[in-house]
């Protein structure tokens, strides 16, 4: 199969499949003392016009299951499994078959964005660049989407932000900034690794929303990895509990807060701080 | 930015103004007369103390300073009467062997020391540069090897030792080349470059070597950053994601490393022209040194302290064009 | 010692210069980003800041830490004006004053290790641990959650959330008077923030180190403040002990700030306290039987 072909069976879905299925995906890097495996056999289906959350406990793979989906993992990491995007696998392509998908089908939020934004260049030109590279057309007709895009993540001002640097924003803008990236593509597939966390709940509550509002307009699907069990419990359909990069609980959103079954989503649930209540010692959570 | 610029200025002045007084100060208290040297071996103390006077030699430091400098900004005249000798602004003395002006020795030897520089410089910039991308990105493979181990040859040899080993290989044994012997480009193109090649080389091959060792860090380095990740993750291709997102980080550091090394070498390329013969700067300064003619090592040295200070400034301020971090700060 | 309060900052202002476009001669466009905000920290108490995302916490917090000069405004640290502090005096200021800073990645060396990165401050002040520097990191690294074993790993190797508390760790290593952490649990799950926020809770009652907490997580702010400044466009619009600024908030940003508040459905908690009360009472009604071994449960021995 040439590589152009294998690119464009990718973007015609087989019938009946989910947008994202991922079956067994481990990953593991080498270490000095051997290999690690920070995900282990790790399943969850998205379908089109659906959320899942990915929760669970700092370090437990959350980034990498993530990054494994858009074959981005670091050096080193290797990935087995399977995931399939409207069927058709992507782990074990070459970088040229995904760059097809990546940006266009699958765009990706990532946790940390000022070191994930290119300090040389303007967010305009880091913005629309993704724009070009899959749709072409002008350099203005990029801008126009991109300024659009800039203004529905709540960036006031963004004929003139557009050429401002990384660095002159604030850490909640920049995620915007990483959000806007990723949704003036219109992608299939949007996955969010935490990208509220420096967001004040107001501007939280309008990008939430925003995302919700391109779901429902064009069936995008999201993974939403987060630690914010209220904010997941408010936007997934699905939940997916992770600890030490294995898969501890997986359900709908309703079952896992209803009725969680895991002890560590239960600890999880109990030990959420809550607005209301000003506990002086955190409870914790018992491993 | 002007203000900055003002400052810059400012700075690069009281730079030199230190270098000549520093070497100035050397000159008049730790080397012999020079009016002893001028007189020769058929001397008498009259004489001596005629061309003290002359030269203004038997003023006190200050006042002699003073007189240098001045020379250099409104020019100055030597002697009295009808036997007086007018030198010109930019007057830098007149050389104690030749009794030429300073000012024009040096004039006469820049251009091929201007070639000698810009010649080696292309040429470092582009083995540099590539060799770095190409051992960065092939990182590991028998390409990063070659390049690494021929980078640890340009670093660990001398260069004379490679000028004299090219001299023999390309000159003495293969002879594809002629014996390197001054030519002007109009009157004989091919005579000319084949004059300057080997300078070139023998210069590239030691700064190409530490450039392309720093260019290959910076691009591994660059390479693991997390915005290279993100450049992936919009699907550009390979080749975007290298031109545009890795090459501007690795290479802006370079810039100034650049920009030091070419303004030195511009003030003359010591043992390479002397090696090769070539009367630039270098080899001025080199014979100045050896027959301790110091008004031509004056002026050299001021020339050299001059374009480091002027390669300095462009480079800051290249730089602040280069990286958005720093121009807002200096804003 | 003065009784005064740990670090006081007064009419801090900061106007940043943007150039309209990037051209060689565009218009010069001043933004303000900071404006005019004065408070007070309280010695061994914590200032929580919170507002909306771009109001100037950042900026803030970075004028206190001394990294950026404020275009106005004074400073003051211990009962000593820092506002122009050079030499001995900023030295001084930068031993006790330590940041944890928004965004993990950049703030620390890629190209140093765990344990480099965390015992440089004490290298730099050429201090010895009595346990020694080894035991010492490891130590550390594990009253922040981190496994002591991964001391010989880069920044790269981390998560964000553990990269996070390596600068906090980094940040308490050296003993600091006081520590600004900007955003510093944001990428914690409930568990691990609970952990280094007890640990912060912790320091502050045994060493009496004083804390600016930034964060847009309420909750945590809630569980870690003594007092609140709330910023909104560049001003503080409200400030006020805590229990105040949440029970009776004034100012109305306050007022959507708290009402914006992102909370499980209730009705879906009670439903999983009812259910939880019921698998309770099933095993408790079980295990009054004599004869029946708990074993079959497991574990359960928090
Ligand atoms: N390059 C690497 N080499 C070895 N281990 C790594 C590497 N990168 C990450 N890890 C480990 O993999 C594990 C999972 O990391 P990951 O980033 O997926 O966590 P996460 O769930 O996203 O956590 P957080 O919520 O803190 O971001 C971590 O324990 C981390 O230490
Ligand atoms: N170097 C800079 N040049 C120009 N403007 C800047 C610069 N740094 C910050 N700003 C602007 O100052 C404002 C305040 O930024 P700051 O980082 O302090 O916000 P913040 O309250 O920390 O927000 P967040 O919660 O999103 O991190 C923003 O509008 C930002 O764009
Ligand atoms: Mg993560
Ligand atoms: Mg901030």
């Amino acid at each position: 199969m040439s590589i152009t072909s294998a690119a464009r069976t990718i973007s015609i879905p087989v019938v009946g499949a989910p947008l994202l299925e991922v079956e067994h995906l481990s990953v593991s890097f080498p270490t000095s003392s051997g290999p690690a495996t920070v995900v282990r056999d790790a399943s969850f289906r998205v379908d089109q016009g659906t959320t899942l959350g990915i929760v669970g406990e700092s370090g437990s793979g959350k980034s990498m299951t993530s990054l494994a989906v858009m074959g981005l993992l670091p050096r080193g990491g290797t990935a087995t499994g399977s995931v399939r995007l409207f069927g058709h696998e992507l782990l074990g392509r070459t970088d040229r078959e995904l760059r097809r998908i990546r940006g266009d089908r699958i765009a990706m939020v990532f946790q940390d964005p000022l070191s994930s934004l290119n300090p040389y260049y303007t967010i305009g030109v880091q913005i629309t660049e993704a724009y070009r590279a899959h749709r072409g057309g002008s350099q203005a007709a990029a801008r126009k989407v991109a300024i659009e895009a800039l203004e529905r993540v709540r960036i006031a001002d963004p004929d003139r932000r557009i050429d401002h640097y990384p660095h002159q924003f604030s850490g909640g803008m920049r995620q915007r900034i990483m959000i806007a990236m990723a949704i003036c593509l219109e992608p299939d597939l949007i996955i969010c690794d935490e990208p509220t966390t420096a967001l004040d709940v107001t501007v939280q509550a309008q990008i939430l929303d925003l995302l919700a509002d391109l779901q429902r307009q064009t069936g995008t699907g999201m993974v939403f990895i987060t630690h914010d069990l209220a904010v997941v419990s408010r936007v997934a359909d699905d939940v997916l509990v992770m600890k030490d990069g294995d898969e501890v609980e997986r359900g709908t959103t309703e079952q896992i807060f209803t009725a969680p079954r895991a002890p560590y989503t239960r600890a999880l649930l109990d030990a959420l701080p809550r607005i209301d209540d000003p506990f002086e010692t955190l409870k914790g959570v018992q491993a | 930015m002007l203000f900055y610029l003002l400052r810059r200025v400012l700075a690069g002045i009281l730079v030199l103004f230190l270098i000549s007084l520093f070497t100035f100060a050397i000159f008049f208290w730790l080397s012999p007369d020079p009016a002893v040297q001028i007189c020769g071996k058929t001397c008498t103390p009259e004489r001596i103390d005629q061309i003290r006077s002359q030269l203004g030699l038997d003023l006190p430091f200050l006042q002699q300073y003073w007189q240098f400098v001045s020379g250099i900004f409104v020019g100055r005249t030597y002697g009295e009467g009808a036997g007086a000798i007018t030198c010109a602004a930019p007057c830098l003395g007149f050389s104690f062997q030749t009794n030429q002006s300073v000012t024009d020795m040096i004039a006469d030897r820049m251009p091929v020391s201007v070639t000698v520089a810009v010649g080696a410089a292309v040429l470092w910039l582009l083995a540099g540069v590539g060799g770095g991308l190409l051992s960065a990105v092939k990182q590991g493979t028998g390409w990063d090897r070659t390049v690494m181990f021929g980078a640890l040859a340009g670093i660990s040899l001398p260069n004379y030792f490679v000028a004299l080993l090219l001299q023999y290989v390309l000159v003495v044994q293969l002879q594809w080349l002629p014996f390197p012997h001054a030519a002007s480009f109009t009157e004989d193109p091919v005579a000319w470059f084949q004059a300057y090649l080997m300078p070139w080389l023998v210069l590239a091959f030691g700064y190409a070597a530490m450039y392309s060792r720093i260019v290959r860090t910076n691009v591994i380095d660059t390479l693991g950053q997390n915005f290279m990740r993100t450049a992936r993750a919009k699907g550009l291709d390979q080749s975007l994601v290298m031109r545009r997102h890795a090459l501007r980080p690795s290479l802006t550091p370079v810039v100034t490393l650049f920009g030091m090394d070419f303004a030195g070498l511009l003030g003359g390329a010591l043992i390479t022209e002397t090696v090769f013969g070539l009367n630039g700067v270098g080899k001025l300064a080199a014979d100045s040194i050896t027959k301790n003619d110091q008004p031509v090592i004056m002026g050299v040295t001021l020339l050299a302290g001059l374009l480091v200070v002027i390669g300095n400034m462009v480079v800051d301020v290249a730089y602040t064009g280069l990286d958005p971090r720093v121009r807002v700060r200096s804003a | 010692m003065s009784a005064g309060p740990i670090l006081a900052a007064r009419g801090v202002t900061k106007e940043f210069v943007t150039r309209g476009t990037g051209k060689v001669v565009a218009g010069k466009a001043r933004f303000t980003a900071v404006d005019d905000v004065s408070f007070e920290v309280p010695r061994g108490g914590t200032l929580g800041i919170v507002g909306e995302s771009g109001s100037g916490k950042s900026t803030t917090a970075r004028i206190i830490a001394k990294l950026i000069e404020p275009t106005r405004g004074t400073l003051e640290f211990d009962g000593e004006d820092v506002t122009s502090a050079t030499g001995r005096a900023l030295t001084s200021f930068r031993q006790n004053v330590q940041v944890v800073f928004q965004d993990p990645y950049s703030s620390l060396n890629p190209k140093h290790t765990v344990e480099r990165l965390i015992s440089a401050p004490l290298d730099y002040q050429r201090i010895t641990p009595p346990q020694g520097r080894r035991a010492f990191v490891a130590e550390l690294m594990e009253r922040v959650g981190l496994n002591p074993d991964h001391a010989q790993r880069y920044p790269s190797q981390f998560s964000g959330g553990q990269a996070q508390r390596i600068g906090i760790a980094r940040a308490l290593a050296l003993r600091p008077k006081l520590v600004i952490c900007d955003e510093a649990v944001s990428a914690l799950d409930v568990s691990v923030q609970a952990r280094v926020i007890n640990l912060l809770n912790e320091l502050k009652a045994d060493l009496g180190l004083s804390y600016v907490f930034i964060a847009h997580d309420l909750a945590v702010v809630r569980q870690i403040a003594d007092t609140i400044a709330v910023m909104h466009r560049g001003r503080i619009v409200e400030s006020g002990s805590r229990d105040d600024v949440f029970e009776r908030p004034q100012d109305d940003y306050t007022k959507s700030l708290l009402a914006a508040v992102p909370r499980i459905d209730p009705e879906w908690d009670r439903r999983r306290l009812e259910m939880l009360a019921a698998e309770a009472a099933a095993e408790n009604a079980e295990s009054t039987e004599p004869a029946e071994p708990r074993a079959r449960v497991g574990g359960g021995a928090a």
